[in-house]
This record gives structure tokens, C-alpha cells and sequence, in this order.
């Protein structure tokens, strides 16, 4: 299969197939990231864009077509050799952990390259975690919980981010935080795969969008895009 | 009938009692900690414990390594028998409902057992103990060996708690617990963790089982006996939970010491009449978290 070869290419994704046990979701996904870009997969509930995430972060384990990343194919391989690679998941749900405190929480991923943020970083971006330091992870607000998601995998130096919906059910007041975080790491030189339902959200912050349906990419924008555009948008997201 | 029972019988059975206590401890808690990691309830635990005293029994007699010596190659011995369990039979199993890795440490148990009977017969083998004597407390005489195998059990099980709740391997313990893919996604190698964590709880039932050669006899059958009341501790500890484990060991032992004191004939049913109860007031055990 022909590769696209645009020059700041970091993540192709050919014709990816992938499989929950029998049942079958992603059904040939085509599409490519470039470095340093924020994307955002958008689509309606069961579209097949967390799937598309954990797929690429190998936590989907069976799926076959080819995810190429930094010229190194990843379909085969284990979770923790992808995150090994440079890529970070945050997940919808945030999977912060109960049984940890928030320091241990935050300090649980190990750095794995040099560049990622300092815990004295991360304090300072994120002072509510410094205070609730000591807290059970899970006694944090959400928006709090989904803050110290983020700032876990900011550590590890990873700068491949796979950040599923942050926007989710938080106060608006707290989505633009998100929203302005995003783009200092944008600034930084991070490049991040979105998945979201908020579309205003999306259109603030990303690059490009691309449109899931049915496990596959109905349509691809950029974001400076015209009202046309936009009701089309609205159109597959059913709002 | 309290009045005639006189010091020496009830200090006698209560360091009986904390002597069963020690190995209950330290068998349910390989247990918990193995259960906590990769949801297996690992019913070859008794057969492991077994192989770590006839481990030793065997470095003795045929190499002539001594107690202390078996005290540390037994348990790395039998734990690598466990990772090598760990990966040619449980992980393949992984995927599939927990029931099938729990019958195939059944299997395991049943085939191994089996083989050392075969070998070594039914009876059980002398192993002597590595200390001789003892101190007279007055009201009883404390065989050192005995005072030994409670103070080194007290020492590992706190040690073993102690580096599960503090430590950073126990914290990816702990989250690999709740959600191991997104564990292994910062880039841990859980299924490695796994492995030397199944090698760990089988280490510590190999080590329970050199502790328990010079008091109880080597036989086949050691650990099949004492794991029935082993898997009522976990019930009653809540399962998965290291500290319940380690905590109703302890206290299912004295229990039992008691018992035998005031009513022998219960003596052995104690446990049980506990696991009732406790599973029909709080299911979960009596020290389950949240996740329980």
C-alpha cells in the first residue's frame, strides 16, 4: 500500500481494522497526522473513535492494517513497547487510580524521555493537584481528576498525546483551561490525536478534523473552515 | 470447667496457635497479593509451599546444604518454577474467564503432588531443626526454633505490606490492580510484572514451607491440609486485601488455639463457623476495599 510521504508526517494509519473479542468496529480507517498538529476525531457516540485510540495505543489488541509511526510499524506490537515509542493515552474515563494518593498518582508513569515536564512544572500549571497532593486520587472534582490525567502522562516526555474527549461533562469554565493548555503544548512541539463531541471545543483548538463513521473517515477538514463546512460538520455530528 | 485448665495448656496452644497463625499469615498472603495482580485464585499454593519444604528436605540429604542455605534457594528455586507455571500455562489463559487459570493451578496442584507421592511415598520425612533449645518462661517452655518462625513471619509479612503500600514497584502493584492496560500504557511492562509477581507469592509459599519442615513433617499431602483453612482466611480477610490476609491469619490461628483450649472437639471448625459468619454479614470480608 502506497504511503503518504508529506514531510512532517509522524502517525499514517492504513486501512486499520480492529475488533472488540467477535464484534467488529473499526472497518479500514485511513488517515495520517502530521508533527506538531492537533487533530481531533469527531464523530457521534459509536463511531469508532476511542476504538481508534486504544488501537493505536495497542490496548485494542486484535487489529490489523498497518499504524506507522515515525516510520515504525506498530500493529504488532504491546502496549508498553508503544508507549515506549513516544506515545501517551489519556482515556475518556481518566482511569485515575483509587488505590494511589494524587502524588502517586501524577509520579506513577516513569520518564521515558528526556523533555517531559518536571513535577515542580506541573505543580505550577496545575496548583490544584500541589494542594490535594495527599487526596485519594478519586476524591478529586472531575475536572480535577481529568487535569491530573493530563499531567501524568506529561511527565513521561512522551510528546505523541492520544487525549480522549477531556472536554467530557466538565464546567465551561474548565474546558477553556483545557482548551489553552492544549495550545501551550501545541507551542511546545506536541502533537495530539483529540477525540471529541464538543465540537465549538474542537474548532477552538485543533488543526484539522476528522470525520468518523461506522469505524471509518467519511470526510477530513482543516480549521480555518468555511460556514459551508461547518453545517456539514453539524451534519454527521447529528446536532 | 475454666478453672482446670492450668497456664502451661493454655500458653501451650496459644503458641500453637500463633505458630499456625504465622504460616496461615504468610500462605494467605501470597495468595492475596497473587489474586490482587491477575484475579487467579492460585489453588497450586499449597503444593507450592509443599515443594518448598521437600526443597529443602531434598538440599539437605542429598547436597548437604544446610537450613539456612535451603532458606534462601528454596524459595528462588520453586518461584521460578512458578514464573515458568506463569508463562507457559497462565498467561495463554489470560483472555479467558479466571475460572480456567484457576483450574489449571488445580491441575498443576493434583499432578504435582501426585508425582512426589510417587517418589517419596505418603509418610511424612524428618527434617530436623536448625536450632536446638529453648527458654523457660516459667508459665511454659518457648522452643527457640518456634520463637524464630513467629518473629521471621511477623518480619516478612510486615516487610512484604510494607513495600506494597510504600514502595514505587507496590504502587504499580496497586494501579496494575485496578487497570493494568493503562499501566502498561506509560510504558510498564505489566506482563513482566505479572510474571515475577506470580514468582514473588510463590516464593513466599516455598519460604513458608522451609519454615515449616523442622515443625511439621515433609510430606505430599503438607500443604493440601493446611490450604483448606488458608483459603477461609482469605474469605474472611477479604480477598485480595494483604493486610486482611496477613491480620485474620493471625488472629484465625489464636482462634483456633483457643478453641482447642475451651473446646477441643471445634477446634478445627472454628475457621469455618468464622467464614459463615463473616460472609453473611459482610460478604466482601471483613477488610475488603472499595474494588472488592
Amino acid at each position: 500500500m502506497k504511503i503518504d510521504v508529506h514531510p512532517n508526517t509522524s502517525l499514517v494509519v492504513r486501512d486499520l481494522q480492529g475488533w472488540y473479542a467477535e464484534s467488529k468496529v473499526i472497518h479500514g480507517m485511513n488517515f495520517e497526522v502530521h508533527e506538531g498538529e492537533i487533530l481531533t476525531l469527531l464523530g457521534r457516540n459509536g463511531a469508532g473513535k476511542t476504538s481508534t485510540l486504544r488501537a493505536i495505543m495497542g490496548i485494542m489488541r486484535k487489529r490489523t492494517g498497518s499504524i506507522n509511526f515515525r516510520s515504525e510499524e506498530l500493529i504488532n506490537k504491546r502496549i508498553y513497547e508503544i508507549a515506549r515509542k513516544g506515545i501517551a493515552y489519556c482515556p475518556e474515563e481518566r482511569a485515575i487510580f483509587a488505590s494511589l494518593d494524587v502524588r502517586e498518582n501524577l509520579t506513577l508513569p516513569p520518564v521515558l524521555q528526556s523533555g517531559g515536564m518536571t513535577d515542580a512544572e506541573l505543580f505550577q500549571a496545575f496548583p490544584n493537584l500541589q494542594r490535594r497532593a495527599s487526596s485519594r486520587g478519586t476524591r478529586l472534582s472531575g475536572g480535577e481528576q481529568q487535569m491530573l490525567a493530563i499531567a501524568r502522562i506529561l511527565r513521561t516526555g512522551s510528546r505523541f498525546l492520544l487525549l480522549d474527549e477531556p472536554s467530557e461533562g466538565l464546567a465551561p469554565v474548565i474546558v477553556k483551561e483545557i482548551g489553552e493548555l492544549l495550545k501551550k503544548l501545541k507551542q511546545r512541539g506536541y502533537t495530539i490525536i483529540l477525540v471529541e463531541q464538543n465540537w465549538r471545543f474542537a474548532r477552538s483548538v485543533a488543526d484539522r478534523h476528522v470525520v468518523v463513521e461506522h469505524g471509518q473517515v467519511v470526510d477530513t477538514f482543516t480549521a480555518d473552515v468555511s460556514n459551508t463546512d461547518v453545517s456539514r460538520v453539524q451534519r454527521y455530528l447529528g446536532v | 470447667m475454666f478453672d482446670m485448665i492450668s497456664p502451661q495448656l493454655l500458653f501451650g496452644q496459644l503458641l500453637i496457635g500463633l505458630i499456625n497463625g504465622s504460616f496461615y499469615a504468610m500462605l494467605s498472603m501470597g495468595l492475596a497479593i497473587i489474586f490482587g495482580l491477575m484475579n487467579v485464585v492460585n489453588f497450586a499454593h499449597g503444593v507450592q509451599y509443599m515443594l518448598g519444604a521437600f526443597c529443602a528436605w531434598l538440599l539437605l540429604n542429598y547436597l548437604g546444604v544446610p537450613y539456612w542455605g535451603a532458606l534462601i534457594i528454596a524459595p528462588l528455586a520453586v518461584g521460578a518454577f512458578g514464573m515458568l507455571m506463569e508463562r507457559l500455562v497462565l498467561r495463554p489463559l489470560q483472555h479467558l474467564d479466571h475460572l480456567y487459570a484457576l483450574l489449571a493451578t488445580y491441575a498443576i496442584a493434583l499432578i504435582v503432588e501426585g508425582l512426589v507421592r510417587q517418589e517419596y511415598g505418603s509418610t511424612g520425612l524428618p527434617y530436623a531443626a536448625p536450632i536446638s533449645g529453648g527458654i523457660n518462661l516459667g508459665f511454659m517452655f518457648l522452643p527457640y526454633y518456634r520463637l524464630w518462625v513467629v518473629v521471621f513471619s511477623i518480619v516478612t509479612c510486615a516487610g512484604t505490606w510494607l513495600l506494597i503500600e510504600y514502595s514505587k514497584l507496590g504502587a504499580y502493584l496497586r494501579a496494575a490492580n485496578e487497570n493494568p492496560n493503562i499501566v502498561e500504557s506509560f510504558g510498564i511492562n505489566v506482563p513482566r510484572m505479572i510474571t515475577l509477581t506470580y514468582g514473588l507469592g510463590v516464593g513466599l509459599a516455598a519460604l513458608s514451607g522451609v519454615l515449616a519442615a523442622p515443625i511439621y513433617q515433609v510430606s505430599p499431602s503438607m500443604g493440601s491440609g493446611l490450604m483448606i483453612t488458608v483459603f477461609a482466611v482469605v474469605v474472611i480477610g477479604g480477598i485480595g486485601s494483604i493486610s486482611g490476609a496477613i491480620v485474620t491469619g493471625y488472629i484465625l490461628g489464636l482462634a483456633e488455639a483457643i478453641t482447642k483450649v475451651f473446646y477441643p472437639e471445634a477446634a478445627t471448625t472454628v475457621a469455618f463457623v468464622v467464614m459463615i459468619v463473616v460472609l453473611l454479614l459482610k460478604p466482601n470480608g471483613i477488610f475488603s476495599s472499595e474494588k472488592a
